[in-house]
């Protein structure tokens, strides 16, 4: 199963500058996203804590929507969906 | 509020806009608006709302010209270095445009004095570089019942939307919870793009002025995201969310917890002492932590450069029983360097307070800064 990932400007440091990332993974978000820091991991960090839990500051969109209006973690994708990674930003100083 | 003949003549190119007319030129000159953060974003933004003669203008920064705004703070010139930045970008609004009025508060945005100057306003434009502040604005905006037109940006991404208009979602609905302190750099760190903060502020000032107007389709329920690089727009949809009641501001700071930058468990030296321990020959190892072409502007003779992206694969080849001392620019990154080497179990560790850039200024000045 084809799942397209867009990666925003300030991880692309952690996925080799790329802007998009192809995976072939059957199941929900949390597999998928799983299996891309397996891939990348120093994704991992801005993308799980430490519990594994998906972080509150970055949201995940399936096709434009928020997967909290969906079924959050477990939502299933299909082929061909796309997922955006959009992480908080704040202007420089945290 | 009528025009004067001077007016009608500066704003010809709205008033032939059937959208604007003379009657939506009117109701801006009738207007007014808080612009939070007077630096890449409040610069443009302000420019344009003055340009486009809204009538009031608030400018809230508490903040002096520095040398390393002039990249992307367009209101300030180089003999402005030092100066107060609303003292500033009032002059330079009013030579703009003396038909409006400028209010300036040279001041900190707090829980303290933010919702009753909220309330002088019809907009809020979030302007501001922090996470701490962004939260603050986004639950005084919903307090005071005013829209927030909302822009922010890092090095080459932008984000937009206008939070709390007509019921709308607001800043909350989109992000729950700030980052953990530490996890993203600073701006300092982390750099921006000059001109990103002016497409991002232009578009915030489209918003603003089609709110006054109540015009075209607004960007609530929407985030609109800015990827420079590529030079592509996309947007999400932002839905209404109940699970945080905003009953009253916090305190901010600890909410993001600006607090615990200082972690207790990381030792500083001074640069002074760094040259101590050079002069006395002791025996240890400096690391830098910063990214190559930094170093490439500057560094401190005999340091490593271990990029903080590296370091903790690189921690199995450091000898855990010698003694290091980590610096970066500014005392940051390697903080939380320091922080991690000491997790991984060595013990002889100590931050550099000030990095790079203290050295610099105390012990090399020929040193090159950024």
């Amino acid at each position: 199963m084809a799942i397209k990932i867009l990666i925003p400007t300030p991880l692309r440091p952690s996925v080799n500058q790329q802007t998009e990332l192809m995976v072939d993974v059957d199941g929900d978000v949390n597999t998928i996203i799983g299996s891309l820091v397996e891939s990348y991991p120093k994704l991992k960090v801005y993308l799980v804590d430490d519990s594994g839990t998906l972080r509150k500051f970055v949201n995940f969109y399936i096709n434009d929507t928020d997967i909290r209006d969906l079924d959050g973690e477990k939502t299933v994708l299909s082929d061909g969906d796309c997922i955006s990674i959009v992480p908080a930003i704040a202007g420089g100083v945290v | 509020m009528s025009l004067s003949q001077s007016e009608l003549s500066r704003y010809s190119r709205h008033l032939i806009l059937p959208e604007v007319g003379k009657l939506g030129q009117e109701t801006l000159k009738a207007s007014s608006v808080l612009v939070v953060g007077a630096g890449g974003l409040g610069c443009p933004l302000l420019t344009y709302l003055a340009a486009a003669g809204v009538g009031t203008i608030g400018i809230i920064d508490f903040d002096v010209v520095d040398e390393s705004n002039l990249q992307r703070q367009v209101l300030y010139a180089t003999s402005d270095i030092g100066k107060s930045k609303v003292d500033v970008a009032k002059q330079k609004l009013l030579d703009l445009n003396p038909h409006i009025h400028v209010n300036t508060y040279q001041e900190p945005l707090t829980s303290d004095n933010a919702i009753e100057l909220f309330s002088q306003y019809d907009v809020i434009a979030d302007g501001t570089d922090n996470f701490a502040t962004r939260y603050l604005v986004n639950d005084a905006c919903v307090l005071a019942g005013k829209p927030n037109v909302y822009g922010s940006i890092f090095r080459f991404e932008g984000q937009i939307t206008v939070f709390n208009y007509q019921d709308g979602p607001n800043y909350r609905c989109l992000y729950q919870e700030p980052p953990p302190p530490g996890l993203v750099p600073s701006c300092a760190e982390g750099g921006v793009l000059g001109v990103l903060p002016g497409v991002v502020a232009t578009l915030q000032a489209n918003e603003v002025i089609k709110v006054l107007l109540n015009i075209g389709n607004i960007a609530s329920g929407r985030l609109i995201l800015f990827d420079a690089l590529q030079l592509s727009f996309r947007e999400v949809s932002i839905k209404k969310r109940n699970d945080y009641e905003i009953k009253e501001l916090i305190d901010y700071n600890q909410f993001c917890g600006v607090n615990e930058m200082t972690n207790n468990d990381v030792d500083d030296i001074t640069v002074f002492d760094l040259k101590e321990k050079f002069d006395k020959e002791d025996t240890f190892e400096l690391i830098d932590v910063r990214e190559p072409h930094e170093y490439d502007i500057c560094s401190i003779e005999s340091a490593v450069l271990i990029p903080m992206g590296d370091l903790e694969d690189s921690l199995e080849s450091l000898d855990k029983s010698k003694s290091y001392v980590v610096h970066c620019k500014s005392g940051g990154r390697s903080a939380r360097a320091v922080a991690m080497m000491k997790e991984y179990g060595f013990q002889n560790v100590v931050n550099l307070a000030g990095g790079i850039l203290s050295w610099a200024d105390n012990i090399d000045t020929a040193l090159n800064k950024y």
